[in-house]
């Protein structure tokens, strides 16, 4: 049984990070969110009803934990540093131009509601069905599709919008 | 014959692949007479490959060990039957995870408890309590300055200077002991002749006793902070941080001088 959770849900685990980064944006947190999916996925595999699929159970975990974590940190005043939410930690390999596109992305992306920005990553990022990411938001599939038609129609207009028009939240930067 | 409407399910369709070939086909007929949403649907499209690029270097990562499935659920298993040295060990792993957990959530959205991040806080607090205050902005004015050095030298433990900003067109107002998470600070104000005013707030530091300057933005009010040999130094105002930020390093320069 256990050999069935590995095979299941070890390919999945890079995806799960990129979720998790896509949401919590800073690594660190982002894999500790991860560690915590995959500890309750462990403890709660034989619950798991078998006519679910699994990436969509084990991304409705990682989903519930995630939104979780982000109301509570909502709640308290913001204290972000700059340099670890930077679009450069996500492309690396990426060039410059695209670096710098990134970036703006990104800090469109993070404007959108939760409920828009997690549509679009879990149906264009992690490509699942609109089916599945509507048993991961545990929503109507109509109500995935117009969260979708809204996060796309917004992110376009966000994109060409004023750059960095934007407020910005309270931030740590090191100056010196 | 007339076809079904097109709706915009069907354009998410086209993008995401979800439409049989028969929809697609009049979904990509509709577009070809629709420049204005075939527009919109390609705008649709770069916004997904860009998503996809932007998040694909996750992917190449290599998982972190902590990440390992089988060996969390070796973890798992071997913790069940629980001699006495595995509860002892657990409870080590506990208190190391705990550190490391804890380290891991530096600098992301948590605010840190102590440190220059927290002196922050306070500042800001202090400042947005009694900078817009008419009747005592000030407990001590700036004309009894020795009476309010013995009083916060005696709070704090230790002699806090008071820097001077006259050149930067800042005078002193005088202070305050203030209340903070961290134990008494004291609270200097200062204003412009149009009466913009700062606050500096300066208290001791057990953690971070000496930190480089950085500057933190809550609502509209700026602070830049650093700490110098046990103390913590954090001034903060509504005023840009370009402006407020040659006050902070005259306020630092004065401050290592005096020390």
């Amino acid at each position: 049984m256990d050999q069935d959770m590995v095979r299941l849900i070890e390919p999945l685990i890079p995806a799960l990070r990129r979720y998790a980064r896509a949401l919590m944006r800073e690594r660190a947190a982002a894999d500790d969110l991860v560690q915590d999916c995959l500890e309750r996925a462990i403890s709660r595999w034989h619950q798991r009803r078998h006519e679910n699929d699994a990436r969509a159970w084990i991304f409705t975990i990682l989903h519930n934990l995630a939104m979780t974590r982000l109301r509570r940190a909502a709640q308290r005043p913001v204290h972000v540093a700059l340099d670890d939410v930077d679009a450069a930690h996500l492309s690396h390999a990426a060039s410059q131009e695209d670096g710098l596109r990134h970036r703006d992305l990104l800090a469109a992306l993070a404007q959108l509601p939760d409920e828009q920005r997690t549509v679009l990553l879990l149906v264009t990022v992690e490509q699942l069905s609109y089916a599945e990411t509507a048993q991961v938001l545990e929503v109507p599939i109509g109500t995935v599709m117009s969260r979708l038609s809204r996060a796309r129609e917004r992110l376009v207009r966000l994109m060409s919008a004023e750059p960095r028009a934007a407020l910005s939240p309270p931030y740590l930067r090191s100056v010196k | 014959m007339s076809s079904r409407p097109i709706t915009e399910d069907d354009l998410n369709g086209l993008l995401d692949g979800t439409l049989d070939p028969h929809r697609h086909a009049e979904v990509s007929a509709y577009l070809d007479a629709h420049p204005d949403v075939a527009r919109r649907i390609t705008l649709y499209g770069e916004q997904r490959d860009m998503l996809r690029s932007a998040f694909a270097p996750v992917i190449e990562e290599p998982v972190p060990s902590e990440l390992s499935l089988l060996r969390m659920i070796e973890d798992r298993r071997r913790a069940r039957p629980t001699p006495r040295w595995a509860i002892a060990a657990a409870a080590v792993l506990l208190v190391c995870a705990g550190g490391l957990g804890g380290w891991s959530l530096r600098g992301m959205g948590l605010p840190a408890a102590a440190g220059v991040q927290a002196l922050a806080r306070e500042a800001t607090t202090s400042f947005s309590v009694y900078a817009p205050d008419d009747i005592h902005p000030v407990e001590v004015r700036a004309e009894e300055r020795d009476a309010l050095q013995r009083w916060t030298t005696i709070r704090i433990g230790r002699p806090v200077a008071i820097p001077d900003l006259t050149a930067a067109g800042y005078r002193f107002m005088g202070g305050r002991v203030v209340a903070t998470e961290h134990g008494p600070a004291a609270m200097y104000m200062y204003d412009d002749d149009r009466g913009t005013r700062l606050v500096m707030l300066v208290r001791p530091m057990q953690a971070d006793p000496k930190a480089p300057m950085v500057l933190h933005v809550q609502g509209n009010v700026n602070s830049f902070s650093w700490a110098d040999n046990g103390l913590g130094y954090s001034l903060a105002g509504a005023a840009p941080a370009d402006r407020l930020h040659p006050l902070a390093n005259e306020a630092r320069r004065q401050v290592r001088e005096e020390a």
